[in-house]
């Protein structure tokens, strides 16, 4: 016989891939658009030395004066990006 | 289901590659169950940190799509990213593999095992019909209630049973056709 012999081992199976999260799927799916906000974010911060500080004394509320609304794995790539320059 | 839904994964990893939202969003539905079960069900990590690796791992796999050498290897490659990222916190939990910790890694390694066989189940429960694949799910991985299936589906409830155990049935017909089949191109 096979590894999948009975019907009872099948349930057990089909019960270990559940669903992720749908906010977690949602996020993943959404991945490109938030790359390209940050690709934008940041090549503004080097070209634009105001927005670059403004985004370093708080970065959300800039952001947000700007009409971003990135999530929050964004905005920490963005904290670590205007650090690390 | 969409247009990509039943395309190969060298061809999804392609239109992905070629910038198409909508291949991307298949392939995150078609892996999301699998990195999730490997965090929770394999590492048996927190939903906190399941959540970092499973965001962490499809940034990754975005990221490094053109780094994949061969593109029918999506799965393996998918596999070992979720993997390290586990590992990765595990250890700054603190909790690396110490040698009083072995009947947990022979625990994780068999939930893992299992993780994979249960893929396997679910390709095969693709070749099934909709309503085979969709009755399945609801019970065995959504939990749902034979009440809530047969509200939802506007089936009787007192079909449900029965209609599981069909399906259960040719999921398992299906596997063994599978299983033939490469054991036939085999040898």
């Amino acid at each position: 016989m096979t590894r999948f012999s009975t019907e009872e081992r099948l349930g057990v199976l089909l019960r270990l891939l559940r669903p992720a999260p749908v906010g977690w799927v949602r996020a993943a799916q959404e991945l490109p658009a938030a790359r390209r906000t940050f690709d934008e974010i940041v090549v503004r911060a080097e070209a634009d030395l105001a927005f670059r500080a403004a985004l370093l004394a708080d970065l959300e509320q800039a952001l947000t004066a700007e009409g971003y609304e990135p999530d929050r794995r964004v905005l920490d790539e963005i904290r670590v990006r205007l650090t690390d320059n | 289901m969409t247009r990509y839904s039943s395309l190969p994964d060298a061809e999804l990893v392609r239109a992905c590659r070629a910038g198409d939202a909508e291949a991307w969003n298949e392939l995150v539905e078609r892996y999301s169950r699998y990195v999730y079960a490997i965090a929770v069900r394999g590492f048996r990590l927190s939903d906190d940190d399941a959540e970092d690796v499973f965001q962490d791992v499809f940034t990754r796999i975005y990221l490094r799509l053109d780094t994949l050498r061969d593109d029918s290897a999506l799965r393996p490659w998918i596999a070992q990213l979720t993997r390290r990222r586990c590992l990765d916190a595990l250890s700054s939990k603190g909790r690396e593999a110490p040698a009083d910790d072995e009947a947990l890694i022979a625990e994780e390694s068999a939930d893992l095992a299992d993780v994979e066989e249960a893929y396997a189940v679910r390709e095969a429960l693709s070749g099934l019909s909709e309503n085979c694949q969709d009755i399945l799910d609801r019970f065995f991985a959504q939990d749902q209630s034979y009440r809530t299936i047969a509200e939802e589906l506007e089936i009787p409830s007192g079909t449900i049973a029965s209609r599981i155990a069909r399906c259960l049935g040719r999921l398992k017909q299906e596997l063994e056709g599978r299983n033939e089949g490469a054991e036939g191109s085999r040898g």
